[in-house]
């Protein structure tokens, strides 16, 4: 069955400020949403792209050296995710899928707690209302709902906070996904979805999920959409910022599809290899996002030697504290398997967890039995 | 003490609710002009407003998932799903995710969700009206399942449903809803645990545990033994997870003998659950094995042949009689 390509390529209905080549594009609806950006700001949202790719880059080693049992990079998608994530304000709230660990970093979240659930040592890597983020959410598309939910209670509070809700190409076809954009706007609730297309659900290509871009999607439901570059970190600050606006301001839901790639696997579970073509991913690696912003800064005489080494050194520190605080974390108590089911007691959970107790403590009271398990 | 429908006291227990707690809104398909399908939230979306009591499109899966979102932005939602089979394309989230929520982030994030659902037949209705789905929840941790079986307990259970921090799937069964009865208003909620099962009539032969639409025929079928010169005590569940065994068990020690009714299907059932727990615990007092007199594995009939599937007085006597070894149905087979 031929799959259809107009989901995938267009890139000249994209929105782009800053192109492969490092050249800044002026766009007359776009330029002012990032008027404020100057080369100090361009900076920083380099450093993020860089320091949130070694991140991954770590996390992946982790995996590979056996402390971590699964890894989701987000290689290649860099922008779409510093752009969007640095684009919020504080008191905006996240639902995201698995991948978004480099909104995360923009929220704020410390290191090491990206890696616990990975790691298998907690259920979720912090607690959400900290760095107002929802923890990742593993069922695909089922965040949306929640992101448009916690929208309409925006709503009622009559705040102008936004949710935004991460989600891939993949996802668009689900229920959930689809139920939330009827939702959202039924009730023009002040919720953004954000899809990064990153063209692959594992290995289901973009165009088995959709025949037309996903972004056309949206206007069928009512929600305004854009369809932006993904790997211009600039753009997506853009087309955020506005739809960051137009719910704040009452205009009610938005959904932006950011057109990427992922560059790695899935997860480190899968191999690429066996389901797309090696040129592919040679066309994209053009099309890098941290390169691109590079020669801009190169061009702008902002890549200066102090610049690249203390990018270097931060990422380096963020690094290293990510490994440490992968090995050096504690192992969970054996009873904490029992804890936070329930709110309140509960008497079936009471049972099991006493008598479970009382089976572990046969094992401290047997000097034998101990010293076997050593 | 006032006397009302078991609808109408659910609908003064939501009021209730509604009163004292301003995070409590209602959503569900139809249940604002209408007051929904069985008019159960009739006048609330009138005296608290439309951002209080929300007529959703029909998508129960959404329903659901932006409730969840609700509850993290602080709010109680009570959420309407209009019939028993209508609660499936919402599955995923109940079990995945209001179940999981306050687990899975170590306690940080509540699911003070109510989930109430019409369950159950014997009214006549088209298929897909009529299921008893309540065992699949049962199966979940981090969910609470309740079935309430009198106005009292309507009144009562819905607004301590609603005080929980925890997810509570509320089942009540429809074809009760104009079952009359006393309420007290003024009843003191934190003085009855959710969890606690009742006692609804004493006997010392066999012990006929049951809860929800079955409750009243359970306590038929006690009178009519009663007439045979037999003692059935007769409990109500009330809460399905977790279940009040304590309750069940000191019973069974006093009488020897179990028997379970349900509408639902047998297999994997909560009758196989409460059969396995009280042999478990009770073993050596048990004069028989358990029997279950419960609905067929089958989907759930036209409704010329519901009542054959619905157990009715004459079953539930019928498996009082296999417990008591007196002639019965099965008389004479092993199995």
């Amino acid at each position: 069955m031929p799959l259809n390509d107009t989901a995938s390529a267009g890139e000249d209905t994209l929105i782009q400020l800053l192109s492969p080549s490092g050249v800044r594009r002026e766009n007359s609806d776009y330029d002012r949403w990032v008027a404020d950006v100057d080369g100090p700001a361009l900076q920083a949202l380099y450093e993020d792209m860089v320091v949130v790719r070694r991140i991954d880059a770590e996390a992946t080693a982790l995996q590979r050296q056996g402390e971590l049992a699964l890894w989701p990079p987000l290689l290649g998608q860099e922008a779409a995710q510093i752009g969007s994530g640095r684009a919020l304000r504080e008191d905006d709230f996240v639902f995201s899928s698995y991948r978004e660990n480099a909104v995360a970093y923009c929220r704020g979240v410390d290191f090491t707690d990206i890696l616990r659930v990975w790691r298998g040592n907690a259920s979720s890597g912090w607690d959400p209302f900290t760095i107002n983020m929802a923890t990742p959410q593993v069922i695909i598309g089922a965040q949306t709902l929640h992101a448009t939910g916690y929208a309409m209670g925006i709503q009622n509070d009559g705040a102008d906070s936004v949710a935004v809700t991460y989600f891939g190409d993949g996802a668009t076809s689900q229920g959930d996904v689809n139920e939330a954009m009827v939702f959202a706007a039924s009730y023009q609730a002040p919720v953004i979805f954000f899809c990064q297309n990153n063209h692959w659900a594992i290995s289901e290509p973009v165009g088995l999920q959709a025949h037309v871009p996903i972004a056309n999607r949206a206007p069928g439901f009512g929600i305004p959409s854009v369809r932006v570059d993904g790997n211009d970190v600039l753009a997506c600050l853009a087309v955020t910022r506005q739809a960051l606006n137009r719910a704040r301001t009452g205009g009610g839901p938005s959904f932006i599809e950011a057109v990427t790639y992922r560059m790695g696997p899935h997860t480190t579970a899968d191999d690429p290899t066996k389901y797309r073509d090696a040129n592919e991913l040679e066309d994209w690696a053009a099309k890098d996002p941290i390169s691109r912003l590079a020669t801009l800064l190169q061009s702008m005489g902002l890549m200066t030697d102090e610049f690249v080494a203390a990018v270097n050194t931060k990422a380096a520190e963020v690094a290293a504290k990510l490994r440490s605080g992968c090995i050096e974390m504690p192992e969970p108590e054996p009873m904490d398997v029992f804890k936070h089911v329930y709110s309140t007691p509960n008497s079936w959970l009471d049972r099991q967890q006493e008598n479970y107790g009382r089976y572990l403590a046969t094992f401290e009271s047997d000097p034998a039995a101990t010293e076997g398990s050593h | 003490m006032s006397t009302m429908t078991f609808g109408r006291a659910i609908n003064a227990g939501l009021r209730r609710a509604m009163e004292h707690d301003p995070k409590v809104i209602l959503m569900g398909e139809d249940i604002g002009k209408l007051g929904g399908v069985f008019r159960i939230t009739e006048g609330l979306q009138k005296d608290f407003g439309e951002h209080r009591v929300l007529d959703t499109p029909l998508a129960e899966s959404a329903i659901m998932g932006t409730a969840v979102g609700m509850a993290y932005r602080g709010y109680r939602p009570v959420v309407e799903i209009q019939f028993d089979g209508f609660i499936y394309p919402a599955f995923d989230q109940i079990v995945c995710q209001v179940a999981k929520l306050h687990y899975r982030t170590q306690g940080a994030v509540k699911m003070p969700i109510t989930i109430r659902v019409p369950f159950g037949g014997g009214i006549g209705s088209p298929e897909h009206h009529s299921e008893s789905p309540e065992a699949y929840f049962t199966h979940t941790s981090g969910l609470r399942v309740i079935s309430v079986s009198n106005p009292q307990d309507a009144y009562t259970m819905i607004q301590q449903a609603i005080a929980s921090d925890d997810p509570v799937l509320y089942f009540e069964p429809k074809r009760r809803y104009h079952a009359r009865g006393e309420v007290d208003e003024s009843v003191d909620l934190a003085a009855t645990s959710m969890e606690d099962a009742h006692v609804v009539s004493p006997g010392s032969d066999v012990t006929l545990v049951t809860y929800g639409p079955l409750v009243p025929t359970a306590r038929d079928a006690a009178i009519a033994a009663s007439d045979d010169g037999l003692s059935v005590e007769v409990i109500d569940l009330r809460s399905l997870a977790p279940i009040d065994f304590a309750t069940i068990e000191a019973s069974v020690r006093k009488t020897g003998r179990l028997v379970i009714t349900h509408e639902a299907a047998q297999s994997g059932g909560l009758g196989a659950e409460i059969a396995a727990s009280i042999t478990e615990r009770c073993f050596n007092y048990l004069e028989h094995a358990p029997v279950r007199v419960t609905g067929f594995d089958i989907p759930y009939p036209y409704s010329k042949l519901e009542f054959h599937h619905l157990p009715d007085l004459d079953r539930i006597l019928d498996g009082v009689d296999r417990v008591m070894g007196r002639p019965n149905s099965l008389s004479g087979l092993e199995r």
